[in-house]
């Protein structure tokens, strides 16, 4: 035995890409003195697949559907924020009907995106249950993306000047099979009867009991408060030098956020609270998104209300951006010409540059386009707020142990389309 | 539009010799930045109380390459049709613009709501390099190390300038517009090897929808 006292090193391993708490293909590099994290370097890119190069190639309207896939738990709202810049360059406002539609989804994805976001992080955290009471929520949800656009995630629903069609008048429906019988299923479709607007309605009325559900799992649980409470705390001076928004930065008790401040669509004809954390830790962050999603419940409830009263095109009508109406085409020498050129070569945008900013569900998503007056754009940039917020982790959690890189890896909101892109 | 405005003269007013231009257009100011006095412009945006933009949104890079090109003549009628019409863009005359790079700042003031947007063009003949502004705002760490992977551009004093999107060992800066579509290699699992082998692409580049720009009397500018 030596007298020598042993050389002791830092450690350095890999988490991920594989691992199932990196949310997707994340890898970090962690450097640890025992057990407290002293490094994190995220490596990033896995995921990448240059939409932003692949929107230089194709006309305009053809990238709609590259944005659903990047931050693929909130689409319609990667659409709106892409649609709102093209709008700007070619100085078109949607109708009326159509901006009510556009917000009552994309508070609908605003939901979807925090149950997904509550599932996976109480998931993390060690709760099996509220994962799949989330999931369960989130079906009647992607059934609305169904029965609007056909799709239940990609929808593609956002248009240029509009949405692609009018909310539909009745629901898909379950059908019997050998296996369901007609009883259940006339139980499952008992609130499928009406339109589209029923169903959402019947949803509103029941969520937030469900949230009153998960919060009682959830909210003073003990072993929960003591994974979140102090964990992965962030300053509002150093949220907003980082460049954090949506929930990341509310959760450090700025009250920020682009519906109030910088209103799009009809956000400032609707009423809304804006919850904001006083601590900056992972727990107060959870508490600024379950109050979000009950905000975003009386948000949809008002553009039902809103919706079925009031009847109206959800296009604009400038054949030279949206196409004609079929019935038109079959009469019109006119409309059938401006569907053929609509189609194959799409539509110019003049000359100029816009950056459009909309409240994603994690935080400002916004979309820089360039356009030199061609019909594809020159350059677009897509400023995704999962980008800051991860380029942020090394900050956020040098210093705990390393059970807490879930807890604030997952607190983050990270989904790997959106900041690989 | 008139509280943008005011905001250009207020900017102009204090910066007017460290800027190349300043324009409004789409309620948006962009200010043109010479390349030189990035980091005085950006510390006068960020510290003064009346413009307080302490918030760096967005960074990027543009390459002006192609800007104004198509890929079709549409002033005349083509007799040929569309399939001849067709010219590879990297054999045509190179952009109407000076200045191939530039980089692009989006700031937002949290206390004043404003944005605005600055555009630093990076001279052509000089290597591509402008002042990092990570030491004014930390978030510009990813994004300047984007910018660098994508386009090359270099941010002199970025403590750790290494690719950020790309694969290890990616050799080019894919969004410049001379970087083909399709990329240079493709990978596949080679059996006799055992492992990932890098091929030169075996797939030919085509374009399905030309690029068009048309002369459309209602976006003419004066």
């Amino acid at each position: 035995m030596s007298n020598q006292l042993p050389e002791i090193r830092n450690y350095v391993f890999n988490f991920g890409p594989q691992h199932p708490a990196a949310h997707g293909v994340l890898r970090l590099i962690l450097e640890v003195d025992g057990e407290t994290i002293v490094r994190a370097d995220p490596h990033v890119g896995l995921l990448h697949r240059a939409t932003e190069k692949l929107a230089e190639s194709k006309p305009f309207n053809h990238s709609i559907g590259y944005m659903d896939r990047l931050d693929y738990v909130s689409m319609m709202c990667n659409e709106h924020g892409y649609v709102l810049a093209i709008e700007k360059l070619l100085g078109i406002t949607p109708p009326l009907r159509a901006q009510y539609i556009r917000v009552m989804f994309d508070e609908m994805t605003r939901l979807l995106n925090h149950l997904l976001w509550l599932a996976a992080h109480s998931l993390d955290n060690g709760g099996m249950a509220v994962f799949l009471y989330c999931f369960r929520e989130r079906e009647d949800l992607l059934d609305c993306y169904e029965a609007v656009s056909g799709a239940r995630m990609h929808a593609t629903y956002y248009r240029p000047g509009g949405v692609y069609r009018d909310l539909p008048d009745t629901m898909p429906t379950y059908q019997a099979t050998k296996w369901q019988s007609a009883k259940k299923t006339a139980a499952l479709n008992e609130n499928r009867e009406g339109s589209l607007l029923d169903f959402i309605w019947d949803f509103t009325d029941r969520f937030p009991t469900r949230v009153d559900e998960y919060e009682a799992l959830l909210t003073n649980n003990r072993i929960w408060k003591q994974r979140t409470v102090g964990i992965g705390v962030v300053s509002p001076e150093r949220a907003i030098a980082l460049g954090f928004t949506g929930p990341m930065l509310r959760g450090s008790n700025v009250a920020w956020d682009l519906r109030k401040k910088q209103p799009y669509e009809v956000y400032d004809r609707l009423d809304f609270d804006i919850p904001v954390g006083l601590n900056g830790d992972c727990y107060d962050r959870y508490l600024v998104r379950v109050a979000e999603m009950r905000q975003s419940n009386h948000i949809i409830r008002q553009c039902v209300t809103w919706l079925r009263n009031n009847k109206g095109p959800v296009m604009i009508d400038d054949y030279k951006v949206a196409p004609p109406p079929r019935e038109e085409m079959k009469i019109s020498m006119e409309a059938m010409i401006h569907h053929f050129k609509n189609m194959t070569e799409g539509y110019n945008v003049p000359v100029g540059e816009a950056y459009a900013a909309i409240e994603h569900p994690k935080g400002e998503f916004g979309v820089y386009l360039v356009s030199d007056g061609a019909n594809k754009p020159y350059r677009l940039k897509v400023r995704a707020p999962g980008f800051p917020h991860l380029a942020g982790l090394n900050e956020l959690i040098r210093g705990h142990m390393i059970s807490d890189v879930v807890s604030v890896l997952s607190s983050l909101d990270i989904v790997f389309g959106e900041i690989d892109r | 539009m008139a509280e943008m405005n005011g905001l250009r003269d207020q900017v102009t007013a204090q910066l007017s010799d460290w800027l190349l231009g300043a324009g409004v257009a789409l309620d948006e100011l962009t200010l043109e930045v010479k390349p030189a006095h990035l980091k005085e412009v950006c510390l006068v945006l960020r510290d003064q109380a009346e413009l307080a933009f302490n918030v760096l949104v967005d960074v990027c890079g543009v390459d002006y390459l192609q800007y104004g090109l198509d890929d079709w003549e549409t002033e005349s009628a083509t007799t040929s049709g569309f399939g001849r019409g067709v010219t590879d863009m990297s054999l045509r005359e190179t952009s109407a613009r000076a200045q191939r790079f530039a980089v692009v700042y989006h700031l937002l003031s949290l206390s004043h709501n404003q944005r605005i947007r600055l555009r630093v063009s990076l001279p052509n003949e000089s290597e591509l390099m402008v002042d990092s502004v990570m030491d004014i705002w930390p978030s510009a760490d990813w994004y300047e190390r984007e910018a660098f992977d994508l386009f090359g551009i270099l941010f002199k004093g970025h403590p750790d300038l290494r690719r950020l999107l790309t694969d290890y060992g990616f050799v080019g800066h894919p969004f410049r517009k001379d970087f083909p579509l399709i990329g240079q290699v493709e990978a596949r699992y080679d059996a006799l090897l055992k492992r990932v082998v890098y091929e030169p692409v075996s797939i030919q580049p085509r374009v399905l929808e030309p690029k068009v720009i048309r002369r459309d009397n209602r976006y003419e500018v004066e």
